[in-house]
């Protein structure tokens, strides 16, 4: 089952993080909740995936107007699934439920932006129809 | 990054027999599909079987079969099966490669095949099958739309989906 997070839903929803990122950051999940998951923002979402009980997942997004001179359109920049629960399909309930929230609120694209050696997730979103978007990352040290 | 003419009808045979595991495609079929010499592509075959990415099955009714593993075999890893991708594989530099003019475009060059690199190694076989699929159901669409139906050639149709 896919439904909007909870606050008692936090700590689990770190412990994936940190299982995964090998970091534990309670305050910025702390903040990020306060902004996604206890909003009243129809554009933001912080969604978990549950099973028996117990999140096993998590996705997070917000609509954002006029970024990079795009239109509105829906924005992913977390996901995760438990080690044990992946390869059932969980990943894809998360994104395809925040995609649907994403065109209740009346957009009708959806972008992310990943590492490209994360190859793991790169492959899932490519897995759930994604391709390359019309923007380019761009980069430099601000060193000396 | 341009890929060798091997290396396309490496991808072009492993995306025809992984689209229909089950059946046995005869060489033949593959060679009068992509309009390429069945001398050559038997050459492409017995590479891609040397890999264990085929198999090929004797006698009537023979011909090659997927052996991999959709889900997990990615674009790169059949470039890689043909294709010398290591940094020393690019130390042919001609002189002028060698000046700040031709080391800045090594580094714009490397930028391009860094991504064109993470973009073959993020699509499995699956996730090629589905695009594929779609490019059909997109290609077909129109026509079906002014009566005239689907695409008649029979192109590699998904069987299963990737999921995390």
């Amino acid at each position: 089952m896919v439904r909007p997070a909870r606050s008692e839903d936090l700590a689990q929803v770190i412990a994936i993080d940190a299982t995964v990122t090998g970091l534990e950051k309670r305050d910025y999940w702390r903040s990020i909740y306060r902004r996604y998951g206890d909003s009243d923002h129809a554009g933001r979402q912080f969604l978990v995936a549950e099973r028996d009980g117990r999140v096993v997942g998590f996705i997070i997004g917000e609509v954002r107007d006029w970024e990079f001179g795009s239109p509105p359109c829906g924005w992913v920049f977390a996901i995760d699934v438990k080690p044990e629960a992946r390869q059932a399909g969980v990943g894809a309930r998360l994104l395809a439920a925040i995609c649907d929230g994403f065109r209740r609120a009346g957009v009708h694209k959806v972008r992310t932006m990943l590492g490209r050696d994360n190859t793991l997730i790169l492959s899932f979103f490519r897995s759930q129809g994604m391709m390359a978007g019309p923007f380019i990352a761009l980069e430099m040290g601000l060193e000396g | 990054m341009k890929l060798q003419k091997n290396t396309s009808l490496a991808l072009y045979s492993v995306l025809e027999f992984a689209a229909a595991p089950d059946r046995h495609i005869a060489a033949a079929e593959i060679a009068s599909k992509y309009a390429v010499s069945p001398h050559h592509l038997a050459k492409v075959l017995s590479e891609l079987a040397r890999a264990g990415l085929v198999e090929s099955v004797r006698g009537v009714g023979g011909g090659y079969r997927f052996a991999g593993n959709a889900r997990r075999l990615t674009l790169m890893d059949i470039i890689r099966t043909f294709e010398d991708l290591s940094p020393a594989a690019g130390d042919r530099h001609e002189p002028g490669e060698l000046t700040p003019v031709g080391s800045a475009l090594r580094a714009v060059l490397s930028e391009i095949d860094e991504i064109a690199k993470a973009t073959f190694g993020s699509i499995t076989l699956a996730t090629m099958l589905r695009l594929i699929e779609r490019q059909q159901h997109n290609a077909a669409a129109p026509r079906a739309a002014t009566g005239g139906g689907p695409a008649g050639d029979a192109r590699p149709r998904a069987k299963s989906g990737s999921r995390v």
